[in-house]
């Protein structure tokens, strides 16, 4: 009995598994405090500028006003925006659609479906204003290159889902198909698409809300037109806040619709799915 | 009544095609897209991509350089992915259901995250234009205003999922607020919350490309001066190395997650 009084009960047993975590916590600690001191301030007084940043705000959000278009002209703007992300949307998704079936490893062989995991993952590690950018040097800036360029990240983004979504799917259903004599594409249009369809819907929607975001930026960055493009000039042109702010209040109304409409078809889906 | 529900789902179906192909041609219209132009572009394009962007031999003496910029890209994008993390954990604890104090404070810090969610780093960095200047620290607030709103929302789903029943059990037991949040919910769920912070760390790396056209600092910058200049060979290299250091952060991150999850 006297001899366990001095052993302390072990509490927490040092795995593998934190000595990773503190590891990832400690490097990314200190690559940001490296990062604070090696950065190139140019001489930027920090704190005259958030003092600057907080004044600005309120005039923004509270004072914004039409200037360069009407509150019609903005909202076609906004239209445009996210017409240019439903196409991006529709084109990934179709392609994506094609690509993900080759890549899920229940429905082809190793090697092709490593090949397409390899190059999706290259095309998904370009930004997509690059490949907006390599784009508008064949097609010109404007809504060719942007869509076109936006589609591949998109395709990258839907090939890994798609295909993670089909890998997921009872495997029994395919090989009853199988021994019963159904070929490939019967499989799939028969068993695999409409039992993994919700799932496909949902990443599609979610993906057109992240396209809607990346079409503000490439408007803003690319020339891609839209309400992105006249943040661009209301920033760098005409220096006029409460344009921005404008602005600023078009682009939260429409995300944050897609978003509370995203997060609804997401909780049905669960219920009938 | 079988054929009933398979004639109403070939309706259903038929429904949402149509209204498919009907939402296309008003977006093609509204954009002023040109259909043809988008098939006949990527030929193009893949054919110019090949004649002129490359890297060559004298683009490869400005590779100290291109190193410089990416390397400040990437200590930006990690500075403000950490310091984003660290205030999405304290909003996430005050809006999880689980961890909340109560449902007012709870819904306003949902709130203030989803408005910092919602406007995009691109939006962000043009509104700090204003009061940082073309600076290194414009882009870095913007990528730390979108890593906080996103971390945000990432890290309630976190908490509410993994934490529910420990938390009920420690309560029962009488265990403090503070307790209960340092000794169940964090550890619980610290796995998940760094599976999203690299995930984190990766789009901002690519983000910050995007930050640095408009704010004049970093990769972007480089990129956007040799493309401008049209000294294609260089800009091809910018674009070799961004891909480079975001499949080599993916390989950390995919095994650092494989050993913790």
């Amino acid at each position: 009995m006297t001899a366990q009084t001095g052993t302390k009960i072990k509490v927490k047993t040092l795995n593998k598994a934190s000595v990773i975590i503190r590891a990832t916590l400690l490097t990314l600690t200190i690559i940001t405090i490296y990062s604070f001191i090696t950065f190139d301030y140019k001489g930027l007084n920090l704190l005259d500028s958030v003092i600057k940043t907080a004044k600005m705000l309120p005039t923004m959000l509270f004072e914004p006003h039409f200037k360069h278009f009407t509150f019609l002209e903005a909202l076609y703007k906004v239209l445009v925006t996210m017409g240019l992300a439903f196409l991006t949307t529709l084109f990934g998704a179709v392609i994506a659609l094609f690509m993900g079936l080759f890549a899920a490893r229940n429905l082809t062989n190793n090697t092709t479906s490593n090949v397409i995991r390899g190059f999706v993952a290259v095309i998904r590690a370009v930004p997509t204003v690059l490949w907006v950018l390599i784009f508008a040097v064949g097609a010109g800036l404007g809504s060719v290159a942007a869509v076109v360029g936006m589609s591949f990240h998109s395709i990258g983004y839907l090939v890994k889902a798609y295909s993670e979504s089909f890998e997921e799917m009872d495997n029994g259903v395919i090989e009853a198909l199988k021994a019963s004599g159904a070929n490939w594409w019967q499989i799939v249009f028969q068993a695999v698409i409409p039992s993994t369809i919700t799932f496909l819907l949902s990443w599609t929607f979610l993906r057109f809300e992240i396209n809607f975001a990346v079409a503000v930026a490439m408007g803003a960055a690319a020339g891609a037109g839209g309400i992105g493009f006249d943040m661009f000039m209301a920033s760098m042109f005409y220096s006029d806040l409460r344009e921005i702010g404008v602005i600023t209040y078009f682009i939260l109304a429409f995300a944050i619709m897609l978003e509370v409409f995203a997060s609804r078809l997401k909780r049905r889906l669960k219920l009938n799915a | 009544m079988r054929g009933d529900i398979f004639a109403r789902k070939k309706m259903n179906a038929f429904v949402f095609l149509g209204v498919l192909i009907l939402v296309t041609l008003v977006a093609i219209v509204m954009t002023e897209y040109n259909v043809a132009k988008g098939f006949t572009s990527i030929p193009k394009a893949v054919h110019w991509g090949f004649s002129n962007f490359y890297p060559n031999g004298e683009s490869f003496r400005k590779l100290p350089d291109i190193m410089m910029k990416l390397k400040e890209t990437v200590l930006v994008s990690i500075a403000a992915t950490s310091a984003g993390a660290v205030f999405a954990l304290v909003f996430a604890i005050f809006g999880a259901h689980t961890t909340r104090f109560n449902a007012v404070l709870g819904g306003i810090s949902r709130g203030i995250a989803t408005v910092f969610r919602n406007i995009d780093v691109a939006a962000w960095a043009l509104i700090l234009l204003f009061s940082f200047g073309q600076n290194v620290m414009t882009g870095y607030f913007a990528l730390f205003f979108g890593s906080f709103g996103y971390l945000t929302r990432a890290f309630i789903e976190t908490i509410d999922e993994v934490s529910g029943g420990s938390v009920e059990a420690l309560r029962a037991t009488g265990a403090g607020y503070f307790h209960i949040v340092f000794q169940s919910v964090i550890p619980s769920s610290i796995p998940q919350m760094i599976s999203w912070i690299l995930f984190m760390i990766e789009t901002n790396i690519r983000q910050a490309t995007l930050v640095g056209i408009l704010t004049g600092t970093g990769i972007g910058f480089a990129f956007n001066l040799y493309y401008k200049s049209m000294n294609y060979h260089t800009a091809s290299l910018v674009v070799v190395a961004i891909v480079i250091a975001i499949l080599f952060i993916e390989y950390i991150s995919n095994y650092v997650r494989r050993a913790i999850l």
